[in-house]
């Protein structure tokens, strides 16, 4: 990717170059119907897991709606995806939150814990450690709700595996740039 | 149309969008709107308003074919031949399913139609109703883009849009499935100039930075060459034009893909003939050891590149295309420019021709490069065997091209080996003049693209070269050639085998021609009198020559019925998995060749 662009081009033009490295892209479509089916359906024709997925109208009057997306593909497949997404009809833009923007972000967890005793115990001073809320409680159980960037969140549900953890429940990444620019 | 015409249409009719009509009417006025003459169609329940809404109008032709597939396919011939929309109407369900293949086609050959389905009545959606289908989930992935129109009072507005889309960016097919029910209700029209286009078909302003660069690229080059593809062609006639400048100013040789055939003249010193797997060894070697590429409307097919690891490894590339993605998707170039291709070739001849003021050009930096192109010129690889007693099929090409010539004529094809001799013998001055299934490869194509062919140009000659195996998967619309009064030619290369599939069965595996050969093919002749057309049958060289003028002396269809050797191969090859300097010529190399076990697997 970093070529000269005068180069003698002998690339190692194979279909699979590098490594496979994760990605957030965020989509902004018209919100319509049959736009999701379009954006999905895109990525899975090419053989792509998508490893989580988000998507709300995000400004009324714009009607356009921001589908956020984690998957994972080589540099040229990711650049195929961005490029295929970009020339879908009700697709206004395709920005690549990992590596162009400075993005934040974010994304929210239900937590179920199920145990007494010690474990109960422990569940909750680490739920404190990381800002988890309990947001539903009996005498054996617990439902947590975190949000944060997925490191912590995955984090905070492997620490809660020996403690009883039951049932997990995630919205999927959201993004949006830093600072005062805007997408 | 002149202003004054435009003001006395516009006044004879009530002002547009004051008056409550059906949803039919609606669509016909937003296709009137958008300049449409022909309708390729199939009535069915599901658009029976529509149908009724044509029934009052003359001012929109319906072609009625045998079967949806052969609506989107004469659409299609009619699209490229013209340069206008397509326009296909038929009904919900298996209407709709038919279509299915001509979307496919349109979509990889980037022709821009808009297709028309009826749908069930928005209450019966979703129940299984009778002739019920997911009409916009089936095409969503072989279309541009479509819709399922929701209420009358948005129709007029999403054919225009759609109109909009299927023309502008890269061409392509648009579906529009409308429910019955809609079709019923009234609203009022939007105007083409009301309707709101979309902002993601926009076309970016040339960069003036990448245009230097390239230029700078072109007259640094040695070894330099063009591979023009079907983007010059749907640019529209200026652009080729442009390109036949821009090389005769830069000296730069023309090759070009399948689909581009005609944007430069066969008949030019400068053209290599086709490259790609059956192209010529002059084009696919200069490819091979250029060193500058520039392609233009052109997308590196495998059919185009072979192997790629081994394609074209000491060139710089520079690829124009107005679609984004097709730039390094395939092969990784070094100058991607992102526009109309006609635009570009513009800009790049303005800039030559700025450079070339103050510092001229000297075209002696490519004389070895001609001179080498000569060599290979010379080796002649699309010659055959010729023979006394049978004809060969690239005879039959040949003499037909020879019959033709300085006529006003339009070809088509079906898929196979005809397809690749017809391109091979059959050359092209002009652009639209080429009708050919290159990306989806569908047989059967090529007999109702004749069709829509015709239709557009009434008075001019249209002959699919065909296959006796293609023509029969929509031989039934012969039916409608002779009820619409299209006069198309029927040129059948009859060798009663499934040609392309036995040479692979042949060179690939080992010649065990698993069911590729028609045993019990119909006396075609005869075929053709059932349908009310002309048959002729040629067996022999020497006759040839006179059956093919009385097939074109002919003022009705005519189904050709030519005689060619059985087991003739398409030469030269690059066999799949190969590289461009890899290529078999004839039997006797052929022999020798060992395909690798990844080359099998390709198609």
């Amino acid at each position: 990717m970093t070529s000269e662009p005068f180069s003698r081009s002998i690339y190692p033009v194979t279909r699979d170059e590098g490594a496979e490295t994760e990605i957030i892209l965020a989509v902004i479509v018209d919100n319509e119907p049959g736009v999701l089916a379009r954006v999905v359906g895109l990525i899975s024709a090419r053989g792509y897991n998508i490893e989580s997925l988000t998507v709300a109208e995000t400004d009324v009057e714009r009607h356009t709606s921001r589908i956020t997306i984690v998957t994972r593909g080589t540099l040229s497949k990711i650049e195929q995806i961005k490029a295929q997404l970009g020339r879908l009809v009700p697709v206004r833009r395709v920005i690549d939150v990992t590596r162009e923007a400075d993005a934040l972000e974010r994304e929210l967890a239900l937590i179920k814990v199920v145990g007494t005793g010690d474990d109960r115990i422990e569940s909750m001073r680490l739920a404190e450690v990381f800002r988890a809320r309990p947001i539903d409680t009996t005498h054996v159980s617990f439902v947590f709700e975190i949000t944060g960037a997925r490191d912590k969140i995955n984090a905070f549900i492997d620490l809660m595996k020996p403690l009883g953890l039951r049932e997990v429940s995630r919205t999927g990444v959201l993004s949006i740039r830093r600072g005062p620019e805007s997408d | 149309m002149s202003a004054t015409a435009e003001k006395a249409k516009s006044a004879a009719r009530p002002q547009p969008g004051s008056v409550s009509k059906s949803g039919a009417e609606l669509l016909l006025d937003a296709l009137e709107e958008q300049g449409v003459d022909v309708i390729f169609g199939y009535p069915g329940g599901a658009v029976l308003p529509i149908y009724d809404a044509l029934y009052k109008r003359d001012t929109i032709r319906h072609v009625l074919v045998r079967h949806e597939q052969g609506a989107v396919h004469a659409a299609e011939g009619y699209a490229r031949s013209t340069g206008k929309v397509g326009v296909v109407l038929v009904t919900s369900g298996p209407g709709a399913t038919n279509v299915v293949t001509g979307l496919a086609d349109a979509l990889l050959d980037s022709i821009p139609l808009v297709c028309i389905t009826g749908q069930v009545a928005r209450a019966l959606i979703g129940t299984d109703a009778f002739q019920e289908c997911d009409t916009v989930g089936i095409t969503r992935s072989c279309t541009k883009y479509n819709y399922l129109v929701p209420s009358a009072h948005k129709l007029a507005g999403a054919v225009h849009e759609a109109f909009h889309i299927a023309r502008n960016g890269r061409p392509g097919p648009v579906v529009i499935d409308i429910p019955k029910d809609v079709q019923f209700e009234e609203a009022l029209y939007t105007a083409r100039a009301e309707a709101k286009n979309r902002n993601c078909i926009t076309t970016p302003p040339i960069n003036p930075l990448e245009i230097e660069r390239a230029v700078d690229l072109m007259r640094h080059a040695r070894r330099p060459v063009l591979y023009t593809g079907g983007g010059v062609i749907n640019s529209g006639r200026a652009a080729s034009e442009t390109l036949r400048t821009l090389a005769r100013e830069t000296a730069i040789p023309v090759t070009s893909t399948l689909m581009g055939l005609g944007a430069f003249p066969a008949s030019d010193p400068q053209w290599l003939g086709m490259l790609g797997m059956h192209g010529s060894f002059e084009a696919n070697s200069a490819m091979h050891d250029c060193d500058l590429m520039i392609a233009v409307g052109a997308r590196f097919d495998d059919r185009i590149t072979g192997r790629l690891d081994a394609f074209s490894p000491g060139s710089r590339k520079i690829h124009i295309d107005i679609d984004p993605s097709s730039i390094n998707k395939n092969v990784r170039v070094d100058l991607g420019i992102v526009g109309d291709c006609g635009a570009v070739m513009e800009a790049l001849l303005a800039e030559w021709r700025r450079r070339n003021g103050s510092d001229p050009y000297d075209a002696k930096r490519t004389d070895a490069w001609r001179k080498q192109i000569e060599a290979w010129r010379a080796k002649k690889s699309f010659s055959y065997q010729p023979s006394q007693t049978r004809i060969k099929p690239q005879f039959a090409i040949e003499r037909l091209f020879a019959l033709t010539r300085g006529l006003d004529v339009y070809v088509t094809t079906e898929v196979g080996q005809h397809q690749m001799w017809a391109a091979q013998h059959f050359h092209f001055d002009e652009p639209n003049r080429w009708m050919t299934s290159g990306g989806l490869g569908t047989m059967g194509y090529g007999l109702p693209a004749a069709i829509g062919v015709q239709a557009a140009h009434p008075l001019s000659l249209v002959i699919d070269i065909a296959g006796d195996a293609s023509v029969q998967m929509t031989m039934q619309e012969m039916s409608t050639a002779v009820q619409h009064d299209l006069p198309v030619k029927i040129f059948i290369l009859n060798n009663a085998y499934l040609g392309m599939v036995r040479q692979w069965q042949e060179l690939l595996h080992g010649g065990r021609y698993s069911h590729s050969y028609s045993s019990s093919l119909p006396d075609f002749v005869k075929l053709a009198e059932a349908y009310g057309a002309v048959g002729v049958r040629a067996e022999t060289p020497d006759e040839l020559d006179s059956k093919i003028v009385d097939m074109i002396s002919v003022k009705k269809p005519v189904i050709f019925d030519c005689v060619v050797t059985q087991e003739e191969n398409v030469f030269p090859m690059i066999p799949s998995g190969a590289a461009h300097n890899e290529m078999l010529f004839g039997r006797r190399h052929a022999a020798g060749y060992d395909v690798s076990d990844e080359g099998r697997a390709l198609v």
